[in-house]
């Protein structure tokens, strides 16, 4: 039986600005390997609040969550800094790529950060993962000088470097037209087929989420159907 | 964790390249303090040093002289009969005694034996007037031995147009104050007639005018070798009326001093007591030097911490990615901690640049003064020192600036940015 690479269990979470409201009521959840799972509802149901405690970014929760078997509630910030450089990958609908950095070097600097192999090896690493998403042309250009479209996959690109268990994205898609969202949708389809990695992704995209393997669906706090 | 964690510097050095100007702005901020600060503080310990070695090597470190004034203890005080009773005198003279220091000779071959004395010099001061025709001027002669003199306290410094070999092979010859010779008309080369108060006279030789800065003294003053002083006193070869004492330490003066004071009976003050003023000047252009460097580098320091404010309001989107792909607060604190302190270094390294080229022009530049006849450009002090003072100032004032924005730019919640967008 194969262990789930993210698992959560019984998370809740409260704002309390400017009233208390449980905005997390009581989630259970888990993503198996090679899995790629869509999170989808209405706004304000709760989807990319709950997506960021799975990131371990927002730790102001209740209940349980382990990733690749390692419980992440408590952990300290510095530490939960560490597992997400080495064990998740972000894809945000927005491509966040570090304008004054060239290409290359905005895939290489968190496999940079995790230091685990000298900065050639991670070089030729970036440079497999550009080619892998068709933008190894513009290795050498600079972040602001290339079309969206190759910003969001080089920020794929980025999410891939250091092999995550698992990728999360925030509406991937939600600036794309439709012919550069299939293709990353084509992407991520790859990766989970031959890398054996994760995907759960948050989406509006109705025709994005019915090509993926499961959809959990939300409403008001709670998992309706998954 | 490194303290130096090169892919934070690199990044930092990153995000500074890119906005060269306003990095090249908040580095001239400290370039410009720091560069003040080495001129300022060259300066003016330079003249500081100057005008202390003016008194410092000039002056001896302790003069032990004679003075008249009235005697301290009363013949009533010995008598019995008024043992106990309240004495009340009126109108009380100085003593009439003799100019000449007592146990001068027995002094001087104490003080020859004593391992803390570098020199002793005798002089011998007596009132004089110069004649010109009918004209009489007061003044003042003081008979010395030149070459002791010149060697312990820098004589020669005082004498232009003339050595000081020139006085000490000549019996018969003076150093003019400078204001007499003008006074009377005189130059080097020619005869001065010397009347002394007790009517004897001499004609000298001028070989050299005395020039110390001070008109008044300058209207005065003259020197002559001991034994003409003696002559024209009228006194023999053991007559002085001061002893100059110049010591390896001039810190022991005012113990040696009041020892003196206590085992000779004599009167005897050291340089310090003198002096006093000069230390407080001293200090106090030093106080100024730094109070206004220290300003200087606060207003720089207001400049880093406005820029980098700014660069981290411009950059939240930058700074939460590196914080979802794994940089840590203290990661993201370090950037831009990191570029506060390049700025400072850069900054700092060109002020230091900068306070070297422009003191060295100072150092070059024509300074001619009156009372200083031998010194041709200012006087500027290049102590290594002070060039490490301003690198430490400048990067303790640039952490200072750069330690609260960045502590702010670690706190940032990555998910508001993230969401938000």
């Amino acid at each position: 039986m194969m262990k789930p690479v993210l698992e959560a269990r019984n998370i809740r979470k409260k704002f309390f600005d400017p009233v208390e409201v449980e905005i997390l009521r009581g989630l259970d959840l888990s993503v198996m390997p090679g899995e790629f799972v869509s999170i989808m509802g209405k706004s304000g149901c709760g989807k990319s609040t709950l997506l960021y405690v799975l990131s371990t970014m927002d730790t102001q929760y209740e209940g349980e969550l382990y990733l690749a078997g390692q419980a992440l509630q408590g952990e300290k910030p510095n530490e939960l800094a560490r597992i997400r450089n080495q064990h998740i990958g972000f894809v945000f609908q927005f491509h966040y790529l570090l304008p004054e950095f060239s290409v290359l070097k905005n895939v290489m600097l968190p496999a940079l950060k995790l230091g685990l192999k000298s900065a050639e090896e991670i070089e030729h690493d970036a440079m497999e993962k550009l080619r892998l998403l068709d933008v190894q042309e513009q290795a050498l250009k600079r972040a602001t000088q290339i079309s969206g479209g190759q910003k969001q996959r080089v920020a794929i690109a980025r999410a891939l470097i250091n092999n995550p268990d698992i990728i999360m994205g925030d509406e991937p898609t939600g600036n794309l037209d439709s012919r550069n969202a299939q293709r990353v949708f084509d992407i991520f389809r790859e990766i989970t087929a031959e890398q054996k990695q994760s995907l759960l992704i948050v989406t509006h995209d109705q025709d994005f989420a019915a090509k993926t393997d499961r959809i959990i669906e939300m409403a008001d706090g709670s998992i309706v159907s998954s | 964790m490194a303290l130096f964690n090169p892919l934070l510097l690199g990044i930092a050095k990153t995000h500074l390249l890119a906005r060269k100007k306003q990095s090249a702005i908040a580095a001239l901020g400290v370039t410009f303090g720091i560069g003040v600060f080495i001129i300022m503080v060259s300066f003016m310990t330079g003249l500081n040093g100057l005008l202390d070695g003016l008194i410092l090597n000039r002056t001896p470190h302790v003069r032990i002289y004679n003075e008249v004034k009235q005697s301290e203890r009363q013949p009533i005080e010995d008598l019995a009969t008024y043992k106990d009773k309240a004495h009340i005198i009126h109108s009380i003279k100085p003593k009439n005694s003799q100019l000449k220091l007592r146990n001068g000779l027995a002094i001087r071959a104490e003080l020859r034996k004593d391992k803390r004395v570098k020199g002793i010099t005798p002089q011998v001061s007596t009132r004089i007037f110069y004649q010109a025709g009918a004209v009489q001027l007061n003044g003042n002669l003081a008979g010395m031995d030149v070459l002791e003199e010149a060697r312990l306290f820098n004589f020669q410094q005082y004498i232009v147009g003339g050595k000081p070999e020139d006085l000490a092979s000549n019996e018969n010859a003076i150093v003019l104050g400078a204001g007499v010779a003008k006074n009377l008309s005189l130059q080097v080369g020619d005869y001065v007639q010397i009347v002394s108060i007790n009517g004897s006279r001499e004609r000298l030789k001028i070989v050299g005018l005395f020039q110390s800065g001070l008109a008044d003294i300058d209207k005065v003053f003259s020197y002559c070798n001991i034994g003409t002083a003696q002559r024209l006193s009228g006194e023999g070869g053991d007559y002085f009326t001061d002893l100059h004492l110049k010591l390896h330490d001039i810190e022991a003066a005012a113990g040696m001093a009041e020892e003196l004071r206590n085992s000779w009976g004599v009167n005897a003050i050291d340089i310090k007591t003198a002096n006093a003023q000069f230390e407080t000047g001293t200090s106090i252009r030093n106080m100024i030097t730094y109070a206004v460097s220290f300003a200087l580098l606060i207003v720089a320091g207001f400049g880093i911490y406005n820029i980098l404010n700014m660069l981290i309001y411009e950059k939240m989107p930058d700074i939460a990615i590196l914080k979802a792909t794994g940089f840590s607060s203290g990661d993201v604190q370090r950037i831009f901690l990191y570029q506060a302190m390049m700025i400072g270094f850069v900054g700092a390294a060109i002020g230091l640049a900068f306070g070297f080229l422009a003191s060295y022009g100072i150092s070059q530049a024509p300074f001619e003064t009156e009372a200083l006849p031998t010194i041709k450009t200012f006087p500027v002090n290049f102590d290594p020192k002070f060039y490490i003072i301003g690198i430490i100032f400048a990067l303790i004032t640039t952490f200072l600036a750069g330690f609260m924005p960045s502590r702010k730019a670690g706190k940032i919640d990555p998910v508001d940015i993230l969401r938000g967008q």
